[in-house]
């Protein structure tokens, strides 16, 4: 069937509407001990993860086996098992919800399926061993809305992730899909779609911010009868996953917000470029399109308003640099991905010349949503010149790792400690990492900046895709600025000079840091370094590329000097620096440490302390991993 | 680059492969893509073959092989090993993993070993942060990966080779 009218979309809406009623964690009555059909619920939805990090948990086989036991127990008619994108909540994943009983059950394994299914659904009592303990009180929670991980957050981008099935695009019709871009065809001109969108203050969600409705303007200013519009899905920094979770977990919000702009700048085509390491985003994103191209939401005529849209899909190879957005077109035109210097804009020239509008995934998502609550609704949200949310992808020595939605202005200290529940393993926390290999790591004393793009940046990082990376005290810094570094060195597109040979410099002083070899002077000469390559690179990535550096001599300069005075690693990670002790004390003489010494350094009668000969020792470690006394540490 | 002849059945397949994306310059990156599924890596006899179909010079084929990180010159085994050097897996510890895997394999990064069973590569972000340090093994991915355990995980697949 073509959907014609609003009525036709309407009419989906409705069918639809009690399944996803049920879905609703505010209208849903989740009181009492009793759950499952034994409350007498006509029809239970079982809502699987179906995103990349649970599917690697064996969350499909999780699926498979409930799904047989409802067949084998016949309730298989009153039961429905669906696959849905990402909860966010991955350090407790495979996570399973049971609706209408809002029940969120966390890191189920494919043998735990038959008893959820026995004792939940049929049986009528929750699986308590499966339930979220709050690590604060020790209770366990039974629905997310009442964890700390999900209280603060503010899912707009993410709305549908989780929610609804990715694969079924009568579901995001239910949800109010494609009803924006109805009301922006039927009742819209092209300027007052522009203007919804500049109202709502929405800034780009990639990196830069640039404002979204002056993008808009600008490309529906160039005249052309082929215009472009290009959703960049090159996902590249290392530690974000928010992009492809949205592809994974809501791709038809992608396709209705291009459909919108294509309308507004008066394009005909559009192109999403996306990695080709994203398998399931492609796959998701490919039944999105042809599905909406069946019920006529793309195509020739959409709406009988005589607009026609189409999108395909470009597969990305592997470069970071593909993010920019002229490296971005070049790759598309099948060229090796360099950038070109703008102007000209690809707003006035872009994919094969033609004026090109180029946006990031999640600023794509948050379109539908601003036309449907209206961009006043979207601007109450956030801080003065940052609007709405942003997701960040929460990672690294964190205790929740997963994917997060928060108001702009929430600050660094409500992420890591409230939603992130701290730092793993009761240590102490380091640095935080924002704005992935063009960002920089801030410290303790940064923690309750109100997180927005001018905050971050005034602070020496920058707010980039999103990627949050959190450090504790086993990291050296001096590592990390030297892994992203390598990051860069290893992607730098090679075009100019200053980001092509000054990384390359500036990496080599590194290693020789972190080889116990380097001087006050290295540090100085890598300050001169990173401003030359700031000032005269090319694109954003060259120009960003020294911050993680900058960022950490900056605010971890003490570390530096460690390093390079006294040749200590204080996070014990530069072995250059470190050696293995044995404590006299502890040592018993047993000989099992010399025994297995690969190099025979480890000498001492037997019964006696033994002592390691550093000329002989090559640090493997073996020695204090065979010690079974603890009598061997590094320092 | 390997010496290997090309057999009919590929030059056929590269052939069409091109005509599919109507021998148009601009798909290039996507008949590479479809060839690389189809072959299993670009030698250099297979990159010619695509300049000549595409009516552009072979360098250009070459730069844009080089230039991406997802084509490869060279086979890979018959169990790719992918160690993920995200910044989420590098922060808990990936360094470590690597360098076991080296040390097991007895390859470094980008090789292959002798009996071709394993190749080593390293990605940035495989998206399973939560599962930090990861591993991808023929496309299964292993979490909270422990240098302990490595060489029990790569023995359970030389078995099966």
């Amino acid at each position: 069937m073509k959907i014609k009218s609003l009525q036709d979309l309407e009419k989906i809406k409705t069918e639809n509407a009690t399944r996803l009623e049920l879905r609703n964690e505010d209208t849903l009555d989740t009181g009492g001990e009793t759950c499952g059909l034994e409350k007498g619920t006509e029809h239970i939805q079982v809502l699987t993860c179906g995103g990349t990090g649970c599917k690697a948990s064996e969350s499909e086989a999780i699926a498979k086996k409930m799904q047989e036991c409802l067949e084998q127990f016949g309730v298989a008619d009153k039961v429905e098992i669906i696959t849905t994108g990402c909860f966010g909540f991955c350090e407790k994943g495979p996570i399973v919800k049971v609706m209408p009983d809002n029940t969120f059950y966390t890191k189920v394994k494919p043998e735990d399926a038959v008893e959820i299914i026995k004792e939940h659904v049929i049986g009528g009592r929750r699986v308590q061993r499966l339930l979220y303990v709050d690590p604060e009180t020790g209770s366990s929670v039974s629905d997310s809305r009442h964890m700390n991980f999900y209280r603060k957050q503010v899912r707009i981008a993410l709305r549908n992730c989780g929610l609804i099935d990715p694969e079924n695009i009568d579901e995001y019709i239910a949800r109010n899909g494609y009803s924006a871009l109805a009301d922006c065809l039927l009742h819209k001109t092209p300027a007052e779609v522009i203007d919804v969108v500049k109202r709502s203050g929405l800034r780009g969600r990639g990196g830069a911010g640039f404002p979204t409705g002056n993008k808009w303007e600008f490309a529906s200013k160039s005249k052309s009868d082929i215009k472009y519009v290009v959703c960049n899905a090159d996902e590249g920094d290392p530690g974000a996953f928010m992009d492809r979770s949205i592809m994974e977990g809501d791709p038809n919000s992608i396709i209705e917000a291009m459909a919108i702009c294509g309308y507004a700048i008066g394009a005909q085509y559009g192109l999403i470029y996306v990695r080709a390491e994203y398998p399931l985003a492609i796959h998701r994103l490919q039944t999105a399109i042809s599905q909406a191209h069946e019920l006529g939401l793309l195509g020739e005529d959409i709406l009988g308003t005589g607009f026609n849209f189409d999108i395909t899909i470009r597969y990305g190879a592997g470069a970071f640099v593909c993010g920019e957005e002229t490296a971005l077109i070049h790759s598309m035109e099948g060229k090796r991905g360099e950038p070109t210097l703008k102007p000209p804009f690809p707003a006035v020239e872009g994919y094969k010349k033609y004026p090109t509008n180029v946006n990031n995934v999640e600023t794509w998502a948050n379109i539908p949503v601003i036309f449907q609550n209206g961009p006043e609704w979207f601007a109450s949200i956030g801080t003065e010149k940052s609007k709405g949310t942003k997701v960040f992808a929460l990672a690294g020595k964190i205790n929740n790792v997963g994917l997060i939605e928060v108001p702009m202005g929430t600050t660094l200290r409500e992420v890591i400690y409230e939603i992130g529940g701290g730092i793993k393993d009761g240590k102490k926390f380091k640095a935080v990492q924002t704005g992935g290999p063009s960002g920089g790591c801030l410290t303790e004393k940064h923690l309750d900046i109100h997180i927005d793009y001018e905050s971050l940046g005034a602070a020496g990082s920058m707010m980039g895709s999103g990627g949050m990376i959190v450090m504790d005290e086993d990291n050296c810094m001096v590592q990390v600025a030297r892994f992203y570094l390598g990051f860069i060195v290893e992607e730098s597109c090679g075009k100019c000079a200053p980001c092509r040979i000054g990384n390359k410099r500036m990496l080599e002083i590194l290693d020789k840091i972190v080889a116990g070899k380097g001087t006050v002077e290295d540090l100085d000469k890598l300050e001169e370094l990173a401003q030359v390559i700031k000032d005269a690179s090319l694109c954003g990535l060259g120009q960003t590329s020294p911050n993680p550096v900058l960022s950490t001599l900056a605010n971890f300069r003490d570390e530096y000097m460690e390093h390079v005075v006294e040749k200590k690693c204080r996070a014990k990670q530069c072995m250059s620096m470190l050696n293995y002790t044995i404590n006299s004390k502890n040592c018993v003489g047993c000989h099992l440490c010399a025994k297995n010494c690969p190099v025979d350094a480890i000498v001492g009668e037997l019964r006696q302390p033994h002592t390691i000969d550093y000329q002989k020792c090559i640090k493997c470690g073996t020695c204090m991993n065979n010690c079974r006394l603890h009598a061997i540490s590094l320092k | 680059m390997e010496n290997m002849k090309l057999s009919c059945a590929a030059i056929a397949k590269v052939k069409e492969i091109c005509e599919n994306h109507n021998n148009d310059a601009g798909e290039l990156i996507n008949v590479l893509h479809e060839t690389q599924n189809t072959l299993g890596y670009l030698p250099r006899e297979v990159q010619e073959l695509v300049a000549k179909n595409l009516n552009i010079p072979v360098n250009r084929v070459n730069g844009v092989v080089s230039f991406y990180a997802f084509f490869t010159e060279k086979p890979k085994g018959k169990h790719p090993i992918s160690i993920c050097l995200g910044t989420a897996c590098y922060v808990r510890g990936s360094d470590k993993v690597l360098e076991e895997v080296k040390k097991v394999l007895g390859i470094e990064v980008g090789e292959t070993t002798p009996d071709g069973v394993f190749s080593l590569d390293c990605l940035r972000c495989v998206g399973a942060c939560g599962l930090a340090p990861v591993m991808t093994i023929s496309g299964k991915v292993f979490g909270n990966v422990d240098p302990k355990n490595i060489r029990k995980i790569i023995e359970s697949f030389e078995a099966e080779a």
